[in-house]
C-alpha cells in the first residue's frame, strides 16, 4: 500500500475545472517532485493533500485514512502531514521557538521542556540552533523558511509537503533550502514537492510529475522524464525554465 | 433657594465623574464581552451564526442610543422586571457597545491574512486553538487604537444615562445648575471635567497608533 493514494481527483472553481481526474500514489521514503506551469493545477493538488482544499470527486487517502471522508479527523491526520508555504507563514508573533513548539504543546500536549527540547532539536537540524530565541521578522528569507521546515518536522510528520518553498526567496538564499531539503530527504521523509528547481528534482526527486491543464501529462523517473521528455508539452516547459 | 455655585459644587462634580467612570467600567466590560463574541460570530464559517449578529450589528447600530435607554429602563418593568437605572443603564450601554466593538473587532480578525490560518490548521490546531493562539494575539495591535477612540466616545455618551435619573457628571451637572442658576459656569466645568477624562484617552490612543505601525 502506498503512503498517499490520490485517485481520479477532480477539482473547480466555479466554472474553473483545475483538476481533471488526476491520480498519483507516492511510497514511503519517495521524494516526488510536481512540475508543470502555473495554473497547471500542482499547488491545488499539493492543498488537496492534507485537505486545505475541499475536492468534488475521486479519492484521497494517506496512510490508509480517507482525507476527503466527512467522518475523517483532519486534525489528526494534519499531525501526521507537514507543509512548508512559499511564504513561510511563520506567526509573527511568536518567537522561533514557540512557532516550533506551539503544535506539539496544544495539539500533541508536550510539556513546555520537552517541546523544547524537540525544538532545540530540530532546529539544529535546519542549522539554526543558534536562533530558538529569535523572532522571525529578525530572519533573512532563508532563515524563516528553514524554521518553517523546522516546525513541520517537530511534529514528527510521515508525509511532508512542500509548495514552492524557494520561490519567494532571493537566488542566493535557496541554496541553503534546498540543502535542508536534501538532508531531510536523505533521512527517509515521504516528501511531496512543488518546485521549479530542475536540479534539484533530478537529483533527489526519485520521480517527477509534469503537470499541465489539471492533468497529470507526464511522469517517471527523475533523469529520464528531465532529459527525454516525451510529451511536446513537457518539452516546451523544459525549454522555458532552463532558458 | 439659589445658592453660589462654588468650590464644593465644583468637588461634587469631580465626585459625581466617578459614577461616569464606573458606569463606562461596566459598560466597557459587557461591550467587550458581547463585542468578542459577536466579532468571532461574524469570521466563523457558519452561517446562520454569521446573519445573526451581522443582524444584531444592523439592529443595534441603527438605532438610538437613547431609545434603548428607555425602552429597558420604561419598557421591561411593563413586562413585570423591575430595573433601577443603574442595570437599565449598563444593560443598555452593553448592548449599544458590542454592536460597535463587536465591528471594530471583526474588522481587525479579517485583516488577519488567511495564510496564517492555513498555517494554524496545517499543524493540526482546531478553529478555536487558531484563534486563540495565532489570529486573536496578531489582531490585537491592529485593534487597540479603534477600541480606545470608542472608549472615549462611551465616556461622553454615558451622560445620556442622566436622562434616566442615573446621577453621573451630566446629571449632577443638571442639579447643580438648578440650584445654583449659573448653568453656564456649571455646564462649562462639566464640559472640563468630561475633557480631562478624554484627551489623556485621546493622546494615549494616537501614540499607540504610531508605535503600532511602525512596530514589526
Amino acid at each position: 500500500m502506498s503512503l498517499v493514494e490520490i485517485h481520479d481527483v477532480s477539482k473547480s472553481y466555479g466554472a474553473n475545472q483545475v483538476l481533471k481526474g488526476v491520480s498519483l500514489n507516492i511510497d514511503k521514503g519517495e521524494v516526488v517532485a510536481v512540475i508543470g506551469r502555473s495554473g497547471s493545477g500542482k499547488s491545488t493538488l499539493l492543498r488537496c493533500v492534507n485537505g486545505l482544499e475541499p475536492v468534488q470527486a475521486g479519492t484521497i487517502r494517506i496512510d490508509g485514512v480517507q482525507v476527503n471522508d466527512p467522518a475523517t479527523d483532519l486534525r489528526k491526520l494534519r499531525q501526521e502531514v507537514g507543509i512548508v508555504f512559499q511564504q513561510f507563514n511563520l506567526f509573527p508573533h511568536l518567537s522561533v521557538s514557540d512557532n516550533i513548539t506551539l503544535a506539539p504543546r496544544v495539539v500533541k500536549k508536550q510539556k513546555p521542556e520537552e517541546a523544547r527540547e524537540v525544538a532545540r532539536e530540530v532546529l539544529a537540524r535546519v542549522g539554526l540552533a543558534d536562533k530558538l530565541d529569535a523572532y522571525p521578522a529578525q530572519l533573512s528569507g532563508g532563515q524563516q523558511q528553514r524554521v518553517a521546515i523546522a516546525r513541520s518536522l517537530a511534529m514528527r510528520p510521515k508525509l511532508m509537503l512542500f509548495d514552492e518553498v524557494t520561490s519567494a526567496l532571493d537566488p542566493e538564499l535557496t541554496g541553503e533550502v534546498l540543502k535542508v531539503l536534501e538532508s531531510v530527504a536523505q533521512e527517509g521523509m515521504t516528501m511531496m514537492l512543488v518546485t521549479h528547481e530542475m536540479g534539484f528534482a533530478r537529483r533527489f526527486g526519485s520521480r517527477v510529475v509534469f503537470m499541465h491543464e489539471g492533468r497529470i501529462r507526464e511522469e517517471g523517473q527523475a533523469a529520464a522524464v528531465l532529459a527525454q521528455p516525451k510529451t511536446p508539452e513537457l518539452t516546451t516547459f523544459l525549454s522555458a525554465v532552463l532558458h | 433657594m439659589i445658592r453660589e455655585f462654588g468650590l464644593i459644587d465644583i468637588m461634587y462634580l469631580v465626585a459625581a465623574a466617578r459614577w461616569t467612570l464606573a458606569l463606562t467600567a461596566v459598560a466597557f466590560a459587557g461591550s467587550a464581552v458581547l463585542g468578542l463574541a459577536l466579532a468571532i460570530l461574524r469570521i466563523l464559517p457558519v452561517a446562520p451564526l454569521r446573519w445573526f449578529a451581522a443582524t444584531y450589528i444592523q439592529l443595534v447600530q441603527g438605532t438610538p442610543l437613547l431609545v434603548w435607554l428607555f425602552l429597558i429602563f420604561f419598557g421591561l418593568p411593563l413586562a413585570g422586571i423591575s430595573v433601577n437605572p443603574w442595570i437599565a443603564a449598563a444593560v443598555a450601554f452593553s448592548i449599544y457597545g458590542s454592536a460597535f466593538l463587536g465591528e471594530i473587532w471583526r474588522g481587525a480578525l479579517v485583516s488577519i491574512a488567511k495564510t496564517q490560518w492555513e498555517a494554524g490548521a496545517s499543524l493540526g490546531l482546531s478553529l478555536g486553538e487558531q484563534l486563540r493562539y495565532v489570529i486573536i494575539p496578531q489582531s490585537i495591535r491592529i485593534a487597540i487604537p479603534p477600541t480606545v477612540g470608542f472608549l472615549v466616545q462611551l465616556i461622553k455618551n454615558t451622560s445620556l444615562a442622566a436622562v434616566i435619573g442615573f446621577v453621573e457628571l451630566t446629571r449632577e451637572g443638571q442639579l447643580t445648575a438648578a440650584g445654583t442658576y449659573k448653568p453656564f459656569a456649571v455646564y462649562i466645568t462639566v464640559a472640563c471635567i468630561y475633557f480631562a477624562m478624554c484627551f489623556p484617552l485621546t493622546q494615549w490612543s494616537r501614540s499607540l497608533e504610531r508605535k503600532l505601525d511602525v512596530a514589526r
